[in-house]
């Protein structure tokens, strides 16, 4: 190859390059859909937005929906464990994730106060402020469905596989989980119904 | 092929030479099957064949399942039961399956504890190594894939946390997460996709498995004294070897037929013991089983990711000098495939001169705590993460570390070794007198 070492720019040099450049660029296009389509595809990412009937459930019990695949946890919660988790608020200095983890607020910053997790309720009904408590039910650290009813050593949840405690409002406690439960897009429409996403 | 002068095929008849004129593969088995081997191989050279026995017995029996098997979520559980219930012998094919992981791990295992011992990976065998290690990931990919398709309750769970340490890359996890599951969790992209790439990813292994043999018939074996064999001439090899056929095949072959009567006792009077119950409850995504362990094989991985917990004061550090980026739950899983890597580098962290571990007075005694450490680490795997569980694995997890990146590297340098015999034939005589082998000499 000893035209290397000649003048720069011959014809051959720029038909070496321009040949490499295309077959790179013609490669990555002929890999790229063999990748993406393992992506989600259309029929999975339509069933973004379900409505969830709420009325049968009663005080200090919990309805869990499956929804894109996910358990989610609508928790009714009595007084005293609202009481209770306020009281864990206390806490909130020396809790290992300290921010709401709540996908209705924009700000990723706020903090894990009671108020920020649970789901406001409609106007006119008769729930207690923070009664209803709206949660993915995947344990933050490798995806198992947590217990609940009360579960762990804080009076909330707890993920049997790799012993993470949550408390009543669904913060994490104690264990390997490194962030609270996620709350996720979620509103009254009316008196007795939830619509998630 | 080989670098130890030996015979070569010479075709007789007239078809055998139009052949190899053409295609040299009768030649190309021949130096294969008649490899001058190091005579002095003991026991512990015996689960190679196994290995490749596992792998024809897997691919085998997998077709077979595939051919009345559903990748469907509503269907893949009833298949199985119709594979268990109505198939003309569906049980054992599939209970030889499950089983037949085992044993590939069981004999995977003692193939490369064979290896660290007798310094198999040194050079000139690193080559060999690393496409061990290779196969070795890509058993653990195939097996895992394979424990998700009966869709029990053990597979949907363990497939979320599996799935779930890429999740914990930071900035990126949860996007391959997606990728990786073709959905935000595990459900029929993600089942479908399995079964495609369990398929697969044993073919892959057969090639592999074919390279990892040439690259050691080029080097050579190794052997128990960690000696090479003499190859100044023909008649030299010759004292240190005998051709693999037929002395080294009817002994593994032995060895293979004395493990089959054990394994197959294990297939026909308890095939469910390696299993968990669990996994016989169709998978359920509203419902995590009490404990999620995976198979008996991975535990010792397991027990490492789970041992690096917020509270070690290495993931404290680790955490703050990353800034936050590197979470107790990324070091866990950084730790559990890190184990691997530092046995995959351990041709480049050994520093001794001396090859085999017969010759190496203090690496004895901590390989020996090597090989509890494992056992340890697969018992704390299997223990639930409370009470004590978590500080045995954190110990036992920080000897597998200390084991390679400190201890071997430093034992090259502060260990005297005994000396190894000079030749193969030495070591050989030493054992079975020198007239067993070369009368009149």
């Amino acid at each position: 190859m000893s035209h290397a070492d000649e003048h720069e720019g011959t014809r051959r040099d720029f038909i070496y390059y321009a040949t490499a450049g295309a077959g790179a660029v013609v490669t990555g296009a002929a890999v790229w859909p063999l990748v993406n389509q393992m992506n989600p595809s259309a029929d999975v990412q339509a069933l973004s937005s379900i409505r969830v009937d709420v009325s049968a459930v009663s005080p200090g019990t919990q309805l869990t929906v499956l929804w894109q695949g996910k358990p989610v946890f609508f928790r009714y919660r009595t007084e005293e464990e609202i009481a209770l988790a306020v009281e864990q608020e206390a806490d909130l200095d020396s809790m290992p994730d300290q921010v709401a983890r709540n996908e209705n607020f924009d700000n990723v910053e706020t903090p894990a106060t009671d108020a920020n997790r649970t789901l406001q309720a409609p106007e006119g009904s008769d729930y207690a402020e923070g009664a209803w408590l709206v949660q993915i039910g995947i344990c933050t650290h490798l995806g198992c469905v947590p217990l609940g009813n009360g579960a762990g050593d804080f009076g909330g949840w707890y993920c049997p596989c790799h012993g993470s405690h949550y408390d009543v409002a669904g913060r994490i406690r104690k264990g390997p989980a490194p962030e609270n439960l996620l709350v996720p897009v979620a509103e009254f429409i009316d008196a007795t119904t939830i619509k998630l996403g | 092929m080989s670098g130890i002068p030996h015979d070569h095929y010479e075709p007789n008849s007239r078809g055998a030479k139009w052949l190899e004129s053409r295609l040299p593969v009768i030649s190309l088995i021949y130096s294969t099957l008649m490899i001058p081997t190091p005579k002095n191989l003991n026991w512990m050279w015996i689960w190679g064949i196994v290995l490749a026995f596992c792998l024809v017995l897997q691919i085998a029996t997998g077709v077979v399942l595939v051919m009345h098997y559903t990748p469907q979520v509503d269907l893949a559980f009833a298949s199985i039961e119709h594979i268990m219930r109505n198939v003309n012998g569906g049980a054992m094919i599939r209970y030889f399956h499950m089983n037949g992981a085992s044993l590939f791990f069981l004999a995977v295992y003692a193939h490369i504890f064979r290896g660290l011992y007798y310094g198999s990976y040194k050079a000139p065998r690193e080559v060999t190594w690393i496409i061990g290690m290779l196969i070795y990931l890509l058993m653990m990919g195939t097996a895992f894939m394979g424990y998700v398709l009966p869709w029990g309750q053990m597979s949907l769970h363990g497939t979320a946390v599996i799935t779930g340490l890429f999740g914990a890359i930071p900035f990126i996890g949860d996007s391959i997460q997606t990728w990786l599951l073709g959905a935000s969790s595990v459900g029929q992209p993600a089942l479908n996709r399995f079964f495609s790439l369990h398929y697969l990813l044993p073919f892959v292994i057969a090639g592999l498995v074919i390279v990892h043999i040439w690259a050691f018939h080029h080097t050579g074996n190794n052997n128990p004294t960690g000696v090479e064999v003499r190859r100044g001439s023909k008649a030299e090899a010759e004292k240190d070897t005998l051709p693999f056929w037929p002395y080294f095949v009817i002994k593994d072959l032995f060895a293979l037929a004395v493990i089959l009567a054990i394994f197959v006792a294990v297939v026909g009077f308890m095939p469910n013991y390696l299993g968990h119950p669990d996994n016989y409850i169709e998978g359920n995504p509203l419902a995590t089983p009490a404990y999620i362990v995976p198979e008996w094989y991975f535990l010792p991985f397991y027990a490492i990711l789970r041992a690096f917990t917020a509270d070690v004061w290495v993931v404290m550090f680790v955490d703050w000098i990353s800034f936050g980026i590197i979470d107790a739950k990324f070091f866990g899983v950084l730790a559990m495939f890190g184990a691997i890597a530092v046995m995959a580098l351990a041709p480049w962290l050994d520093t001794s001169s001396v090859r085999s571990g017969r010759y190496r007075p203090m690496f004895k005694w901590w390989f020996a705590l090597l090989v509890i450490d494992f056992i340890v680490l697969m018992w704390g795997g299997a223990m639930p993460a409370e009470g004590i569980y978590p500080i045995i694995s954190l110990i036992g997890a920080t000897y597998w570390f200390a084991y390679f990146l400190v201890i071997l590297p430093l034992l090259g340098v502060i260990e005297k070794p005994d000396t190894p015999p000079a030749t193969i034939e030495d070591d050989f005589n030493a054992h079975y007198g020198a007239s067993a082998e070369t009368p009149a000499e």
